[in-house]
């Protein structure tokens, strides 16, 4: 009976884990899109410099700066924003599998999850 | 060339990328970085940014299709999680440390290795049994869908595929790739899994690889949104358009031909690097 119950709640997690997923790109994606959008209109005709690197400015790397651009309505923090948000899905489904373990008493798993997330949240 | 034609000009190249990449599991980043520096002239180091966050779109993507379909194991994806993300990180350090140059020329050589792995892996494996101590304590053993109903399966070797994966972690760190066939060749050839667990389950893991070494690359610059935005969308839809075909198709040919293809890139990158003109 448990290894029944068992089963039936890892495809569950499965299935939620998949919607999660999909979700967390779909978003990220149309602020990406939106992002896009307002900078081609804005910058379009200009020529485009890659060729050499020089970092990003602030606005492009942490979520204060970026909203106040945002809001100013920059193109380019929204799409960083986007790229955030996709960065943060994976991550997102890390931590509900914690979630998922954690109801299913599967401490060893809880365990092997959480190291995950701290070995990648200490990075940021 | 203004922005708007390069932008259109790189997602179209970007889809190409991540139709290629899904079919063959062997991720979109191999054939990104070339295209974006030696085509596009675009510096390695916004190169990488965006490839690894193409990785994650690519990865989460066709991972959210096949882990609804139950083709993943996903316990086996996480225990070895700790693996790639302690290399990514490890990995990504080290990339801001090297020049361009170096890292040009590492590259190759791992694309001429992906192309030659992709060579090895097309086995189907079918290991069943109670499977090691270590194994059982991890829970390892798994199931996924066949024709004739779902096949159990269990999994060899728990250590030698965990050294690998770290292996694969601190490539996928430092140069912005997936490392997907360094990922299926730790599951497929040396723990044994199935093939289509071994390749879905690689997808699955990869998009939290990529997470881990995505802080470091975020705060040192590397991910510019102007770029990354053509790269990462174009990805994406070919990406999709790949999850809807590979669970029928035969990749087998494919896979022989992208290979051809990576390993000529391979070659001009590693030559580029030695030259400097990267």
């Amino acid at each position: 009976m448990g290894a029944i119950r068992k089963k039936i709640q890892d495809q569950d997690l499965e299935k939620i884990i998949g919607q999660l997923l999909r979700t967390g790109v779909l978003v990220s994606s149309a602020v990406v899109l939106a992002g896009g959008i307002v900078y081609l209109i804005r910058h379009g005709g200009q020529q485009p410099q890659f060729g050499t690197f020089h970092g990003e400015p602030d606005k492009m790397k942490s979520p204060g700066p970026m909203c106040r651009a945002i809001r100013h309505g920059e193109g380019r923090p929204l799409i960083a924003l986007g790229l955030l948000l996709l960065i943060l899905t994976p991550i997102a489904r890390i931590v509900f599998s914690i979630f998922g373990y954690l109801l299913e008493k599967d401490y060893l798993y809880v365990s092997i999850t959480l190291f995950v997330l701290a070995v990648i949240l200490w990075n940021f | 060339m203004t922005v708007l034609v390069f932008s259109g000009l790189i997602f179209t190249g970007a889809l190409s990328a991540g139709l290629l990449g899904s079919l063959t599991g062997l991720g979109g980043g191999v054939v990104l970085i070339p295209l974006l520096t030696l085509l596009f002239k675009v510096d390695i180091h916004y190169a990488i940014g965006a490839s690894l966050v193409s990785v994650i779109a690519t990865s989460s993507g066709a991972a959210a299709a096949y882990v609804r379909d139950g083709i993943s194991n996903i316990r086996l994806g996480m225990f070895l999680e700790v693996a790639t993300t302690v290399g990514a990180v490890a990995g990504a350090s080290l990339a801001t440390h090297l020049s361009t140059a170096v890292i040009a020329i590492v590259f190759g050589v791992v694309l001429i290795l992906s192309a030659v792995l992709s060579f090895f892996k097309n086995q189907d494996n079918l290991v069943t049994g109670p499977g090691s101590r270590l194994t059982q304590w991890l829970k390892l053993a798994g199931s996924y869908p066949t024709p004739q109903g779902r096949q159990n399966y269990t999994v060899k070797n728990v250590v030698g595929g965990f050294l690998t994966m770290n292996v694969a972690g601190v490539l996928s760190g430092m140069l912005g790739i997936g490392s997907g066939a360094l990922k299926v060749l730790a599951m497929d050839s040396i723990m044994r899994s199935p093939f289509k667990v071994s390749t879905t389950t690689s997808n699955f893991m990869i998009g939290v690889t990529a997470a881990a070494s995505a802080g470091i690359y975020l705060n040192k610059g590397y991910i510019d949104p102007g770029l990354s935005m053509p790269v990462m969308l174009g990805v994406l839809v070919g990406a999709f358009m790949g999850s809807r075909i590979l669970t029928k198709a035969k990749v087998s040919q494919l896979k022989k031909i992208f290979a051809a293809v990576i390993g000529l890139l391979a070659i001009e990158m590693i030559y580029n690097g030695i030259h400097h003109t990267i």
